[in-house]
């Protein structure tokens, strides 16, 4: 199998500045917060690549710097080989952003209320010009919903049903990529099952690609082939699902993993993890984990550790083995 | 021990929202006890009640929401009639509450020394530095570091996790008998939830309080309660020991939710579901709420008025309940394989 992403050095850095007055006046300097630090992945065509990480991890940005909703400062994104940020042939650029669409975490706020459901689904096709008939009682069906339910509006919907309406309209321009940043974190349990089993069934039917944004360890545990783990915009850990839960090799990685509520583990008494994530905007030196790693020794405070390779995992700390 | 009155019982309680379209009932005829030092988990979907019926036991039902049946005792004396300043000497000094939101359950305008002091000072019976001491003990009892320091910051200063150790410290300054955590940890990080679920079960244990731990997390529940509650379209579903309802759900609605929550000894396999979704309120089915989703449904769940934990065995709300380790929703691949 091929790469269809790959990411090389991906940098991030967003400009949180007071305006210049306030700065002149207060004599504060510029802030600037590095939500994405030189992460470096790829995703494998029909596979599903989850990017897990607290809040504050920089994976909603890496999602949309994909889709193309935010650029990268620095390192490319290829998509198929093609790179959105600098391709200068329209018709490639064109091409490739058919293929990618995103489903988003709020099914609530992403439906305009004021359309019907036939012209939020059939938006991505008309928008190019496209022939739109009968494609959204098409797709409505596929996603588990009546073609009658086309001419309704959003909120005639529950939030499960939403979120199939958004499956719907990520679905119609007939994309190989779907980023999805946390599509069933506004649901509840017994919809989000119904949600997770459709995206499944969809892949397989339409040899889709998933990239799986998410804070819930078990469902990114379910959903995902292979799963990158972010701390403060930084990779710090990436692996097949299995070798991962298996063997997390970062310290980071299982604190996550034991901090976890489990449903098997009654009164279970775990020893909390120490402190809270950093400030993005003054990151530790070295390695970002240090200051609550137990691990920690003075390499790590000075120096930033490289991703090195250890069997079928990466993994970004000096002491990994 | 035993002789002692639990510290919370609700007793039938039935709370109604007169609408245009009719009377709708969020919480229908449900009873439990809570004891000093326990957790009780209350565990549904979204609509099930459950923030509902925490609500009406501190007395914070938006009207028209009202009380119309049923009772709620706080160690055995009545706190449903009660209106007004009775109301507010009791909540904060025996019953505290912490909200999900910890940005929005504090004054942006105070700091947090203010408010701890106000709610010392409204409730016992002490000068205002004595109150501040015991503010900064509160404030250290739940984890914040160098609390003297901090005492005199605004809440838009503490990070999540800091602001809803802020909030439980609130809740716990008056030394209440009883809190009610409302989603405590939603709005937080994995590690963060860890460490204030780790927090909650220390004060109770410690300090003998009874906690309604309110949640949709079932692994939060799993960690942290002794006792839970599922509620479903306002009813109690099932009731009981957290081990045994984890992992021996006697309701076919337990089942079906502990089945359809993804976890990590079950790998790639496709999850099961419950079909279909929660009935409105406005719009239950006749007899058992669960009796459309449910594939042990039988003419009696479909026809009889809805059971209730008294009319059935007083651990599952069911006509026909799942004998231990069954399973309520048939497994996709058993079914492909027969």
């Amino acid at each position: 199998m091929s790469a269809i992403i790959r990411i090389d050095h991906l940098t991030r850095i967003f400009d949180v500045s007071k305006p210049w007055l306030n700065r002149l006046i207060e004599r504060a300097p510029r802030a600037l917060l590095t939500a994405v630090s030189d992460v470096s992945f790829e995703i494998e065509e029909n596979s599903v690549y989850a990017l897990v990480g607290e809040s504050g991890s920089g994976k909603s940005t890496i999602g949309k710097i994909i889709v193309g909703l935010v650029p990268p400062s620095q390192g490319s994104v290829l998509i198929e080989g093609v790179d959105l940020a600098t391709e200068s042939d329209a018709a490639k650029v064109d091409a490739v952003r058919a293929d990618i669409q995103m489903i988003f975490q709020d099914p609530y706020a992403s439906l305009n209320p004021r359309w019907r459901v036939r012209d939020i689904i059939a938006e991505p096709v008309a928008a190019r010009g496209g022939d739109t008939a009968g494609l959204a009682e098409t797709l409505l069906e596929q996603v588990g919903l009546s073609a009658a339910d086309a001419g309704k509006y959003p909120h005639e919907f529950s939030g499960g049903q939403r979120q199939r309406i958004c499956i719907a309209r990520a679905l119609a321009s007939g994309p190989k990529i779907i980023v999805c940043d946390e599509p069933t974190s506004a649901l509840d349990v017994s919809v989000q099952s119904q949600v997770l089993n459709l995206m499944s069934d969809l892949r397989e039917e339409l040899g889709l690609t998933y990239l799986f944004i998410s804070h819930d360890l078990t469902v990114v545990h379910h959903m995902a082939d292979r799963i990158g783990v972010l701390y403060l915009g930084r990779l710090v850990e990436e692996a097949p699902r299995d070798t991962l839960f298996a063997d997390p090799k970062h310290p980071y990685t299982q604190m996550l993993f034991d901090a976890a509520p489990r449903m098997d583990a009654f009164g279970r008494d775990v020893e909390p993890p120490k402190g809270e994530i950093p400030d993005a905007i003054n990151p530790p030196s070295g390695c970002a984990f240090h200051p609550r790693c137990p691990l920690a020794i003075d390499r790590c405070s000075r120096e930033r550790p490289e991703m090195r390779r250890l069997g079928d995992t990466r993994v970004a700390c000096h002491l990994a083995e | 021990m035993m002789t002692a009155p639990p510290v919370l019982s609700v007793r039938d309680l039935v709370v109604e929202i007169p609408t245009r379209h009719g009377v709708l009932r969020p919480v229908d005829a449900v009873s439990y006890d809570i004891h000093a030092g326990e957790i009780l988990g209350v565990v549904g979907e979204s609509g099930a009640g459950k923030s509902m019926t925490g609500n009406a036991v501190i007395g914070l039902l938006d009207p028209p929401a009202r009380i119309v049946s049923g009772e709620i005792l706080l160690s055995g004396q009545p706190v449903h009639t009660l209106r007004g300043d009775a109301l507010r000497r009791l909540r904060g000094k025996r019953m505290g509450m912490i909200f999900q939101d910890p940005l929005t359950s504090l004054n942006p305008l105070l700091t947090v020394g203010d408010q701890l002091t106000e709610t010392i000072l409204e409730h016992l019976d002490i000068t205002p530095s004595e109150a501040r001491k015991r503010a900064v003990a509160a404030l250290e009892e739940v984890g914040i570091p160098a609390a003297r320091d901090r005492i005199d910051s605004y809440p838009h200063e503490f990070s999540g996790g800091m602001r809803q150790r802020v909030v439980i410290a609130l809740a716990l300054c008056a030394e209440p008998d009883l809190v009610i955590a409302d989603e405590p940890t939603t709005a937080l990080d994995v590690s963060v939830q860890a460490q204030i679920i780790a927090l909650l079960k220390r004060l109770c244990r410690e300090r003998g309080v009874a906690v309604m731990l309110v949640t949709h997390d079932m692994g939060v529940i799993a960690e942290a309660a002794d006792r839970v509650a599922v509620m479903y379209a306002g009813r109690l579903a099932e009731l009981g020991p957290v081990r045994e309802v984890l992992t021996a759900a006697r309701h076919p609605y337990t089942a079906g939710l502990m089945a359809s929550t993804p976890r990590a000894s079950q790998g790639h396999r496709r999850l099961r579901q419950i079909p279909g979704a929660m009935p409105r309120l406005g719009n239950l089915p006749a007899g058992c709420a669960f009796s459309p989703r449910c594939d042990h449904a039988q003419d009696r769940c479909r026809h009889d008025p809805g059971p209730t934990l008294d009319t059935c065995d007083g651990r599952a709300a069911c006509w026909f309940p799942l004998a231990s380790g069954a399973d309520a929703i048939p497994d996709p691949e058993k079914e492909t394989e027969a």
